[in-house]
């Protein structure tokens, strides 16, 4: 803008900010009272779960497909069966109607569009007794197995913040977003 | 002078089946019928509370215990109680208020039962410094009070069944409540934090066993949405969210978070389970509709509604419930003969913006069978659409957001069933 306010051009625009400032109706921040207290990173760190697609907050470690399996049997399949095919809780994996066939299966390797959800979801929320208790290493492998029932992935997988968010999952495209961008 | 109380079996109809113009209600001294049983009478000097001295004070009410059936109907996981939902029973209640022991809940794993003194609410991410909050501190903050519904996203979802389902009305549309939210605009805290450039997402995550969490446009966010503390003037219920919640007025319940500890300020949503596995709808084409934030317009007939009964042909008062996501209703109407006719109801103050609203009409039914609908339209003309064309627009697998019109059938020994 090649342009200087004169001084009654700024008065104006002085005057009007203050009218601004007296009329908005929601408080903002000047009236608030500030009563935050700064956060310490390394607390915050460890207590931030999101795993996002691109594999931001995923922690290091690793887990085999192998290890998956045994966990599973172990924590998971009282309540999703024994092959992930659903049981009191949803089935997990073994679709074979297609989505666009009426009732669909709607499993980890037909319908989930990111591997890294797996990730975020196991580790806050899973086993349903005990939530929260799964080491790193323990959620992926979890994850690779899963995977690997579903087809996604091979019998010797391993899964790691680099591996995971690498997976291509099948039906990665198949979202239309109604409102958002 | 007293005024002439109407002849309700001569007056014209207003649209087929026998309904008949709004502005009755307004006749002071006008009783309708309702399906609801009338109570016996008996012998004032029979009546034992006017002989004896009642109970004494406690210090928090309770309802009668005569109205113990008016409950939260809750469908729960078997293998774990915890996991499940409960619902208002809509057609027991009145008025757009819903009392908070009976509002719906959703809940994954249980409700936790959280000690204020350490819970603390945390905004990080995208910021220009994290922020900690305890509850203490947040009582302290400038409030803003709003009345609002919370729906859940997959409410009415037996509407997608091939044949309609027979349940109450609020056993199937009763995923949803309406209150008065306070609490602090979420705006304040952002502008505390200082919000960087380039954020676009903010992520909100629950202190249940699971911590679930969801993702929210920051757009959304600043303009309109609340850490809620009170409900209907009381603080939050711990199956509500004690000791604090997300509100995000309009949109579906899923995101508003209870129990809110965290709030990540991203670019990106997270992409969690309940928003790619869940509460995305799957279309006939194999897609599916993901991020479908805003609840549609949409209402409901309460009375009468599935389960009650007509005692005898006589004049009605139809009644029910209108909301939408996107704003005010600005019109409900009633159809008395399965959708050939339709009449404007009456709508009671208060109508809010993404608020319950109360409709009314007076009906005389003739004895002999009826089909009665109720559709709403809002204030940016959405128009809530009839079943079929909901279903032809979207197939029969998206078991989240529903919205169609219900119909009531009134057999002719007047018992009111769901049909299609």
């Amino acid at each position: 803008m090649g342009w200087s306010r004169t001084h009654t051009e700024r008065a104006a625009a002085l005057l009007s900010s203050l009218l601004l400032s007296a009329c908005v109706a929601t408080p903002n921040a000047v009236e608030a009272p500030r009563l935050g207290q700064a956060v310490d990173g390394a607390a915050l760190a460890r207590q931030q779960l999101n795993v996002f697609p691109d594999g931001r907050g995923l922690p290091p470690g690793r887990g085999t497909v192998s290890e998956g399996a045994a966990l599973f049997a172990r924590h998971c399949a009282a309540c999703h069966g024994k092959d992930a095919r659903g049981g009191s809780a949803e089935e997990l994996a073994g679709a074979t109607r297609p989505l666009n066939t009426p009732a669909a299966d709607k499993t980890i390797g037909s319908y989930w569009p990111y591997a890294t959800t797996l990730f975020d979801f196991i580790r806050r929320a899973k086993p349903m007794t005990a939530p929260g208790t799964l080491n790193a290493d323990e959620v992926y492998a979890l994850s690779a197995w899963l995977l690997h029932i579903n087809g996604v992935v091979g019998a010797d997988a391993v899964m790691d913040a680099r591996t995971l968010p690498a997976v291509r999952m099948p039906n990665r495209d198949g979202f239309i977003r109604i409102e958002a961008e | 002078m007293p005024r002439q109380r109407p002849d309700l079996h001569t007056l014209p109809e207003v649209a087929g089946g026998g309904l008949l113009d709004r502005r009755l209600f307004l006749r002071r001294g006008l009783a309708l019928a309702t399906a609801a049983a009338a109570a016996e009478t008996q012998a004032a000097d029979e009546l034992p509370w006017l002989h004896t001295p009642g109970a004494p004070f406690t210090p928090y009410g309770q309802p009668s215990s005569h109205e113990r059936l008016t409950a939260r109907r809750i469908g729960a996981n078997r293998a774990v109680a915890g996991n499940g939902v409960s619902f208002t029973p809509l057609e027991e209640l009145e008025g757009i208020i819903t009392p908070n022991g009976l509002h719906f809940e959703r809940h994954h794993n249980g409700v936790p039962q959280i000690d204020p003194a350490r819970h603390r609410l945390v905004v990080h991410g995208l910021v220009r410094q994290a922020l900690s909050f305890d509850v203490k501190s947040l009582l302290r903050y400038p409030m803003r009070s709003q009345m609002l519904f919370i729906e859940c996203g997959g409410n009415s979802n037996a509407g997608w069944h091939g044949e309609p389902i027979q349940r109450s009305a609020g056993s199937v549309h009763g995923l949803l409540s309406c209150a008065e939210w306070t609490g602090v605009p979420l705006s304040i805290l952002l502008d505390e934090a200082g919000v960087d450039a380039g954020a676009s997402w903010v992520i909100a995550e629950g202190a249940d066993a699971g911590a679930m969490n969801m993702s929210i446009p920051l757009t959304k966010i600043r303009d309109d949405c609340l850490i809620g503390l009170y409900q209907n003037g009381e603080r939050l219920r711990p199956e509500n969210g004690y000791p604090m919640r997300l509100i995000v007025p309009g949109w579906e319940g899923v995101l508003h978070v209870k129990w809110l500890q965290r709030l990540e300020v991203t670019d990106q949503p997270v992409m969690s389970r309940n928003e790619t596995s869940k509460y995305t709808e799957l279309q006939p084409s194999g897609k599916a509709r993901q991020f479908t934030f805003t609840m549609d317009c949409k209402s409901l007939i309460t009375s009468p509604s599935h389960g009650q009964t007509l005692p005898r042909p006589d004049v009605y008062q139809v009644s029910g419930l209108a909301w939408s996501g996107h704003g005010r209703i600005r019109r409900v109407e009633v159809s008395a003969d399965g959708g050939k006719s339709w009449a404007d109801a009456a709508l009671e103050s208060p109508a809010l913006p993404r608020c319950l609203t109360r409709f009314r009409i007076p009906w005389r039914w003739d004895g002999k069978p009826a089909v009665l609908k109720s559709r709403a339209t809002d204030e940016h003309g959405n128009l809530q659409p009839e079943r079929a064309a909901l279903v032809a627009e979207r197939g029969r697998a998206g078991y989240f957001h529903y919205n169609a019109i219900v119909a009531w059938a009134v057999e002719d020994d007047g018992l009111v069933t769901h049909t299609y």
